[in-house]
């Protein structure tokens, strides 16, 4: 077979701007082969070298005592005490399941687990976050069900518990979907794998599942905008298999017990190429392979494909040499391909031979060390039109609107077809503030949250990234958890658009404020530009997923109350009204700024909501966020079966009292005779708070005005009536 | 009381299920790979864990019961031996023949995952005698493919003979349909065989044997095996 | 008037079913299978369409239903 000429037309074809291939030339001093060209496009585009965010990312904190490993590994490993370490990361699978839904979502997880078991956890806990366009938009039915049968189908299969996660729908999603799926994992602390090889002359072993097509040229489309030409892209559709990725969790566990490994490395996009240089690059190596001895399933395979093959389920290991029986026989109990397909070697080399045809000889640490890097210029994004006009509202009514769209309604319908408990340690299930899952039986449990609000962060992006981690802090604080550390997932659209990259540099910058304040370090993290579709981008939406440590079970908070329980709210009520859920979904208005994030206010809140809870003061709490003290008192009675008498505010409107959206806030319930003494406590901690009203009855009672607690129930469980079936 | 957890690639729920009859009879389960030929000696049950053996490929249940253990856990049962299949461990032991009828995609088409009502049918048998005089049970389900079908004569025959062990209800025990999360034949949740020691289920009692998991109901399927297996 | 509609992997589109079932057959002592790749046959029982019609009436349906052309191949008999 004869391989196409490389010249300046096929690199642009490949995703390679001119510059970048002159830089190409100039490094090798030659026309790159073929093969070298594949390697090149799958090292430098987006997906894999982040060279429009790198500059940025760099800003991030990633440093504190608990952190055993920050970002660069396959996952972030933070201490949680008792010689045990928690393994986690998040990963977006957008474009893929934009696609092929189920597949594409399917893959996602299959990608995030083999990043969490690369490290050496066995994975016990994974989330997600969804991004869908308007459920009024034909495609999002199709998407959204496709996306979570895929997830549920994968991450059943594989045998972790899915607890958790978000899901949201704007139309600014209608051509860009987003599956940012997240996987935790629980390893010993001495003995965590990484990436970097060391030793010359070790034998590099590929693992798992055999090598196909699948997805040739997919990292590179993954960092393409979509266009009309998208039928044309559909083939390089990978498909999972968590029969084969189950299996290859418990083989590599067990052959890393045997100390047979010294690196791995997940095969995810661009395979073979990126794992292989990883190894190499960061243990100052080269690498040879010889294409001959990868398994393949399917015939006449090029070194092109091989190379920029995705096929999912797949490893690659460097091993200690006398091990290599033990090792075969393990894989070979699992049915697993086992293959020794190259070594390393002394030169900083990436020599890539198949049948003794030398298909590639680069400069190894020049692949990754070299590779293109942007300050790609920013402006900061208009402010949004500011707010006109504050409606007159019956609260309990607006309530009810509320709580039965889509966007705010319950999401049994989406975890049900998650299995959630297997395991046997998932103590707070789905649909609360966090989820909490104990750690291999207890005492010990850790608490997992995902939060972002994609509408903040378009109208005020530092405010809003601030926000991201606030609320992710608050739902762990809400749920009696020490937050410990955070991954991120930064889903924007084209980064060339000054104004696109004005949205990720404020986000990101009121991330790394806010993880520093919050003392909860970016461990790991990803990032997924050009989603637009025809020039229309998605809402800026770093999707932020924090990790927090509860002793024992007795730390966590409830979210239900008791009868008679008095509700105070805890934090300033200035009555923020822009770009509230009330407006957004009621009054179809996103205007006016985000809500100003106060990081000191936020951090005494939850440290005191926490210390309320470790006095024995309250039976339970909830944080506010969208839709305000309204949404969060409704969710209160839900939880608990109990209805609840809220009083107005004298200084505020019914919209702002009940539906503003201030950040920092909690509603906790005190049973009525220890309402003195926590009354005490949060005057000690100098922490605003309001006696606002109590649980009690069947019925939701806002100023005066009433509904069902049942007819509440109703509307918040068939919001997503429409996409089930 | 000495227990087995036969472990086939795909299967999940295994270190669950052994984690739980070591909780209730304080004695660890043994792990069977399902490339073994023969059982451990002296046991006195044997157990199919939950999950997706072999990936649910072809039918659920269908590849693992052709396993090589499959053969001694069939000469085990049939030698009086007490055998618990649970969920995708139901499947194998009906693709395995020692338990009748068949399980077919839910109804609804999607995977289900909550806590379901359970009405025990019959306290006779070693699986089920705990509950004393019946009752409910809170237990829950995670399956795609749940809905149990058996033909007419053999669905009164199995009524005739209280081989039914569960039923799926409300909270009250009331079976109604609104209560069948899957579309099972008669809200069939578990059944047993005729000698009454071989028991198929779908619902995940080593789930729910634990008061800080929200509910230990499903323990009782492992006290009940206790003390039956309990030396006179 | 019938037809049966073959819905089948593109080739090159991983089968993992049959990958699992492959293995099973040669676990169980038949030797000599090389590959195997599940697919699906839907019969549809049709009226009212112009038989002339009816094989692009079905193809339609595979398009826009029956078949999921991004992974899924289909060939279409009118019996």
């Amino acid at each position: 077979m004869t391989e196409p000429e490389v010249n300046p037309a096929l690199a642009a074809e490949h995703g390679l701007k001119p510059d970048e291939y002159q830089r190409i030339l100039d490094l090798i001093g030659r026309v790159p082969t073929f093969t070298e060209l594949g390697i090149f496009s799958a090292m430098w585009n987006e997906h894999c070298s982040y060279k429009s965010s790198k500059k940025w990312l760099r800003t991030l904190p990633t440093k504190g005592p608990q952190v055993i490993c920050g970002p660069g590994e396959n996952a972030g490993v933070v201490d949680i005490g008792d010689g045990q370490a928690v393994v986690f990361k998040m990963e977006s699978h957008n474009h893929p399941s934009y696609i092929e839904p189920y597949q594409g979502a399917a893959t996602g997880v299959g990608g995030i687990l083999r990043d969490v078991f690369t490290m050496g956890a066995r994975p016990i806990a994974a989330l997600n976050s969804l991004s869908f366009g308007s459920p009024r938009h034909p495609r999002t039915k199709a998407l959204i069900s496709g996306v979570v049968r895929g997830i549920g189908g994968y991450g059943n299969a594989f045998g972790v518990p899915t607890v958790g996660g978000e899901l949201r729908f704007h139309s600014a999603y209608d051509g860009n979907c987003l599956v940012n799926a997240f996987a935790a994992g629980i390893a010993d602390a001495d003995k965590i794998f990484y990436s970097a090889a060391s030793g010359v002359g070790m034998p590099v072993v590929y693992l798992g599942a055999k090598t196909g097509r699948d997805g040739v040229g997919g990292a590179t489309m993954a960092s393409a905008e979509f266009d009309d030409t998208i039928e044309e892209k559909r083939p390089t559709v990978q498909v999972g298999d968590p029969f084969t990725e189950k299996r290859l969790l418990e083989a590599c566990l067990e052959l890393m017990e045997t100390g047979a490994v010294i690196s791995i490395q997940d095969m995810g996009a661009a395979g073979l190429t990126c794992s292989a240089v990883e190894m190499g690059d960061k243990g100052d190596l080269g690498v040879r392979l010889d294409l001959e001895r990868v398994p393949v399933r399917e015939e006449r395979m090029t070194a092109y494909e091989m190379m920029l093959s995705e096929s999912q389920e797949r490893m690659l290991m460097v091993l200690r040499p006398e091990k290599e029986a033990v090792a075969r026989a393990i894989f070979e109990k699992w049915d697993l391909d086992f293959a020794i397909v190259g070594e390393t070697i002394a030169q900083d080399r990436f020599l890539v031979m198949l049948n003794g045809e030398v298909k590639a000889d680069l400069p190894l640490k020049a692949l990754s060390g070299t590779a293109p890097e942007y300050d790609r210029p920013w402006v900061e994004p208009a402010a949004p039109p500011p707010l006109t006009d504050i409606p007159e509202i019956d609260p309990s009514t607006a309530l009810l609107a509320v709580m039965g769209n889509p966007n705010y309604c319950s999401r049994a319908w989406v975890w049900e077809q998650y299995d959630h408990m297997v395991l046997a340690d998932t103590v707070v299930r789905p649909g609360q503030d966090a989820a909490v899952v104990r750690v291999n039986g207890g005492p010990k449990a850790l608490a997992f949250t995902s939060d972002v609000t994609p509408r903040y962060c378009k109208a005020n992006p530092v405010e809003g990234g601030k926000q991201a981690v606030a609320e992710a802090y608050r739902n762990l604080c809400a749920t009696g958890a020490t937050p410990l550390a955070t991954t991120d997932n930064l889903n924007f659209g084209n980064p060339e658009k000054p104004e696109i990259m004005g949205q990720f540099v404020g986000c990101v910058k009121g991330i790394g404020e806010a993880c520093l304040a919050l003392d909860m370090p970016i461990v790991s993290g990803n990032v997924s530009l050009y989603n637009e579709t025809d020039g229309t981008a998605i809402l800026p939406t770093p999707t932020i997923c924090a990790v927090g440590l509860l002793p024992d079970l007795d730390a966590i908070i409830p979210t239900a109350p008791q009868e008679g329980d008095v509700a105070i709210l805890i934090g300033e009520t200035t009555g923020h009204l822009g770009q509230s859920a009330l407006m957004a979904e009621l009054y179809k208005a996103e205007e006016g700024d985000a809500p100003p994030v106060d990081l000191e206010a936020e951090r005494k809140a939850g440290e005191l909501v926490r210390a309320l809870h470790a006095a024995g003061l309250i039976t339970a709490a909830h944080d506010l966020s969208d839709g305000g003290l309204a949404v969060a008192a409704g969710e209160m009675a839900l939880a608990a079966n109990i209805g609840v008498i809220l009083a107005d505010n004298d200084l505020l409107t019914a919209a702002e009292w009940f539906f503003g959206e201030d950040q920092g806030r909690y509603l906790i319930s005190v049973p009525a005779e220890r309402l003195r003494e926590t009354m005490s406590q949060i005057l000690d901690a100098e922490v605003p708070c309001t006696h606002v009203g109590h649980f009690t009855g069947h019925r939701l009672d806002f100023a005066g005005r009433a509904i069902d607690l049942a007819d509440l129930r109703a509307a918040h469980a068939g919001g997503l009536a429409a996409f089930a079936g | 009381m000495k227990t087995a957890v036969i472990v086939f690639p795909g299967s999940n729920c295994d270190r669950d299920l052994a984690r739980a009859f070591e909780r209730v009879s304080g004695r660890p389960s043994t792990m069977v790979w399902h490339k073994e030929t023969a059982l451990p000696s002296g046991l006195d049950v044997v157990a199919l864990p939950g999950g997706f053996s072999f990936g649910d490929y072809l039918r659920c249940g269908a590849i693992a019961a052709r396993s090589p253990i499959m053969r001694a856990v069939a000469e085990f049962a049939q030698g009086g031996g007490h055998v618990l299949g649970i969920c995708n461990g139901f499947q194998v032991l009906l693709e395995t023949g020692l338990l009748p009828g068949a399980l077919l995609r839910n109804a609804g088409l999607n995977f289900v995952c909550r806590d379901v009502h359970l009405n025990v049918e019959t306290t006779d048998s070693p699986f089920t005698n705990a509950w004393h005089n019946g009752g409910v049970a809170r237990i829950p389900v995670a399956h795609h493919d749940g809905n149990y079908l058996v033909d007419d004569s053999l669905l009164d025959r199995l009524h005739g003979e209280s081989r039914v062990a569960f039923t799926y209800c409300d909270a009250l025990g009331n079976v109604t349909d609104e209560a069948n999360p899957n579309g099972s034949v008669s809200n069939i949740a578990g059944v047993l065989s005729p000698n009454r020691r071989v028991l198929g289920m779908m619902p995940h009692p080593e789930r729910l044997c634990d008061p800080a998991l929200g509910g230990s109901d499903g323990a009782k399927v492992f006290e009940s095996l206790l003390g039956a297996l309990a030396p006179a | 008037m019938h037809a049966r509609v073959h819905i089948t992997l593109k080739p090159g589109v991983l089968d993992p079913q049959g990958e699992a079932v492959r293995h099973a057959l040669g676990a169980i002592g038949f030797n000599g299978v090389n590959g195997v790749r599940q697919g699906k046959v839907i019969d549809l029982d049709l009226h009212g369409i112009e038989p002339a019609q009816a094989e692009e009436q079905v193809r339609q349906m595979c398009e826009k239903l029956l078949a999921n052309t991004v992974i899924e191949n289909y060939t279409v008999e009118i019996l």
